[in-house]
């Protein structure tokens, strides 16, 4: 049993090993950092041509918003596997890496835009009244004064869903991405006790989770803090579902 | 923008006809005609309800109205066009009930923001401009504070200096003291009456009826969504001709 | 393009992926169940418990709620055969999920039974009610309004979660799916069809849970 572990120990613990190890963590890192960023700019634009309310648009509105239903309700495996296999369709040899880029930016932007959303319902009709008159215009409005407003609403949420996100490419590995779920597979693979293996990985993902969760839990109270004058509704532990 | 010889008469905003109502229905306005001159100081005044805020809404464009027509300076604003709506709100600024200032800017920046980034002056020029207002209304010490920072007869006084920053050519007043402390209504009262002095257009719905009457050069009575009595202060409140008007003003005077 | 579309036989296959989507089904509804009554338990243990109890089980929660499920899931699956515990794949997907859900359900669980203890009991007090009034008519309802959205959320949530069951044999909606997909070569008919499947499955299950919050609980819960 564990002897079978604890006998491994000096095989394992190795430089190199640690090497592929922290490799791994970065890679699990930028495509959670690259999908979410990516997925957050185009979560604005998505929202902010959702609310345009000219009739022409209505079609492409209605499309918007069955974009954000739909790609908040397939799981991260099936959607790796539906861009894997429509980019090689398209004739597109896309390296692995960026296959998982773009399904986490994909699910990223349906699960932002909820909460660009519900930040853009936070800030007051009033404050849309005051811009409207002076004659902001539509883009202005949102960038001087919904946006900076309802920020303290959209970034706790946002920033769980990065966090969630860390986990969620460990299932990029089903198709071969070379990140710390992989790692702990080959490493099992060649031999090597799954408690170490497994445990490892799990250990890294832990130290890479947790302390983001807690800096979350702060950036959510010094928000709260600051933002006090903001006069919208501010989503309670908005985090706590989110954070998955 | 139908094109019309200008009236010979100095009459800045013809209101003819103009009804409206919100999506749940029931008329608001009901065939509203209100003529407003150059310099004038014109008072709404009536019951709650009566369609006095709603009148300022349609004018400066966030109601549309059902029927009617509106004229700034006798060219009709068609208020389904974009740009008449633009050209309006260029020409007529508001101050609202509930001051409605941008929380996440500073006084200084609320009364600046707009010239500097909608208008495209330059920063420096808005910024002595918006500093000097601010002052004007005696909130030189508070350009850098936050609307949550600020009582509300000082909110007020930045949301008054934020439509001056606009150089309107009228100036529309939505019960601006209505929802302040009283402590606080005269600061906002002495500001406006500073501004009468400049010989600014201003339409104003109020329900202080001592400064109506002081400040006005035309009353306006309106109850149920229609103009019931128009005509100097001394007329509307010590001799109304109109029932209805007369029931009003005994009730306010006996208060 | 070099890929043609056969969805006509890609349809074939839809009562089998309706079959999956069946095991899905009953995998979801066991395994968040039984962990919804853990949490509870785990949930009251936490509030009330001594200092060792509070501590094992905030260490469980932080442990499942900051490690990918996929991780666990192959920790079970690889590492018990080790210590001489074999289970079929299913049964580990299932205690997986059951760790998993027990774990996010208390963090939820507990934060809706703190929120009841300050403003509703002294309201409760006030109008002198008893300990066991209290608990009927201030807590409970007050805890189901407060949780249902979240609980029913995560319900979601664990649906979409239980894919990872197909990397272990599991013939689940994702399992059959891919073995579909490797037999027939029409890889993007089939995933979309399971990615539709999934999509219907979650509506109705939002559908149903928001009615069912609203008929019971009279808690408004948003289906989309």
């Amino acid at each position: 049993m564990f002897q079978h572990a604890l006998a491994q120990i000096d095989l394992f613990f190795t430089w190199q090993n640690g090497i592929l190890w922290l490799r791994a963590m970065v890679t699990t890192l930028s495509m959670a950092a690259l999908g979410c960023g990516l997925g957050f700019a185009l979560a604005c634009v998505l929202v902010y041509l959702r609310s345009w309310p000219s009739i022409a648009l209505l079609p492409v509105r209605i499309l918007l918003i069955a974009y954000v239903e739909i790609f908040r309700r397939i799981p991260f495996l099936v959607l790796i596997f539906l861009v894997l296999f429509g980019t090689r369709a398209l004739g597109l040899r896309m390296p692995l890496f960026w296959i998982a880029c773009i399904t986490v930016t994909v699910m990223a932007t349906a699960f932002i835009a909820e909460i660009v959303r519900a930040g853009y319902e936070s800030v007051h009709r009033t404050q849309w009244e005051s811009a409207t008159v002076m004659n902001f215009g539509r883009l202005r409005t949102v960038l001087f004064v919904v946006l900076p407003q309802a920020w303290t609403v959209i970034i706790p949420p946002a920033f769980s869903y990065f966090v969630m996100f860390i986990k969620e490419t460990s299932l990029a590995s089903q198709v071969g991405v070379y990140e710390l779920m992989q790692t702990g597979k080959y490493f099992n693979n060649v031999g090597i006790s799954p408690f170490l293996a497994f445990g490892t990985c799990l250990l890294i993902y832990f130290a890479l989770s947790y302390p983001l969760t807690r800096l979350g839990w702060h950036i959510e109270r010094r928000l709260k803090h600051r933002f006090r004058r903001i006069a919208g509704p501010v989503l309670p532990s908005a985090s706590v579902t989110a954070s998955l | 923008m139908t094109a019309q010889t200008k009236n010979k008469t100095d009459v800045q905003l013809a209101v003819r006809g103009i009804s409206a109502a919100y999506e749940r229905g029931g008329l608001v306005l009901d065939n509203v005609t209100l003529e407003v001159r150059k310099g004038e100081i014109i008072s709404v005044i009536g019951p709650s309800g009566s369609g006095k805020s709603t009148l300022l809404r349609v004018l400066i464009g966030l109601l549309k109205p059902s029927g009617g027509e509106i004229f700034l300076d006798g060219r009709r604003i068609d208020y389904d066009s974009r740009r008449d709506l633009k050209e309006m709100r260029d020409r007529l600024a508001i101050v609202f009930q509930q001051f409605n200032l941008f929380q996440n800017m500073t006084a200084l920046v609320n009364v600046s923001i707009t010239p500097t980034k909608i208008r495209g002056e330059p920063k420096a020029e808005a910024k002595a401009r918006a500093s000097a207002l601010l002052r004007r209304v005696g909130l030189g010490d508070k350009l850098a504070s936050y609307p949550d920072e600020l009582s509300g007869g000082q909110q007020q006084r930045v949301a008054l200096a934020r439509a001056l920053a606009l150089q309107p050519e009228i100036l529309l007043l939505d019960e601006v003291t209505s929802a302040l402390d009283p402590e606080m209504v005269n600061e906002v009262l002495d500001a406006i009456r500073a501004l009468a002095q400049d010989g600014i257009t201003m339409l104003i719905v109020s329900h202080e009826m001592a400064f109506v009457r002081e400040i006005s050069d035309r009353v306006v009575m309106m109850a149920d969504g229609a103009v019931v009595e128009t005509g100097p202060p001394a007329h509307i409140f010590d001799a109304p001709k109109t029932q209805r008007c007369r029931e009003f003003v005994s009730k306010i005077l006996r208060h | 393009m070099d890929y043609t579309f056969q969805w006509g036989v890609a349809f074939k296959y839809l009562p089998d992926l309706l079959g999956g989507a069946w095991v899905t089904f009953h995998l979801t509804f066991i395994g968040f169940w039984i962990g919804l009554a853990a949490a509870v338990f785990l949930a009251v243990g936490q509030t009330y418990g001594g200092r060792g109890l509070r501590r094992a089980i905030s260490a469980y929660v932080v442990f499942f709620t900051n490690t990918p499920s996929l991780v666990t899931a192959f920790f079970i699956f690889y590492g018990l055969p080790e210590v001489g515990i074999l289970w079929s794949p299913y049964v580990c997907i299932l205690v997986n999920l059951i760790l998993n859900a027990a774990a996010f359900l208390t963090d939820v669980i507990r934060g809706g039974v703190a929120s009841v203890r300050i403003a509703e009991m002294e309201a409760a007090e006030t109008l002198g009610f008893s300990m066991l009034q209290k608990i009927r008519y201030v807590i409970v309802p007050h805890i189901a309004k407060v949780l249902y959205a979240p609980i029913s959320n995560l319900y979601i949530v664990f649906i979409l979660g239980s894919a990872l069951a197909a990397i272990f044999g599991v013939e689940e909606l994702t399992g059959t799916a891919f073995n579909i997909a490797s037999d027939t070569f029409r890889t993007i008919e089939i995933y979309t069809l399971a990615a539709g499947i999934y999509v219907a499955m979650t509506i109705i299950a939002s559908t149903i849970l928001a009615l069912a919050g609203r008929w019971a609980f009279r808690v408004k819960a948003r289906i989309f």
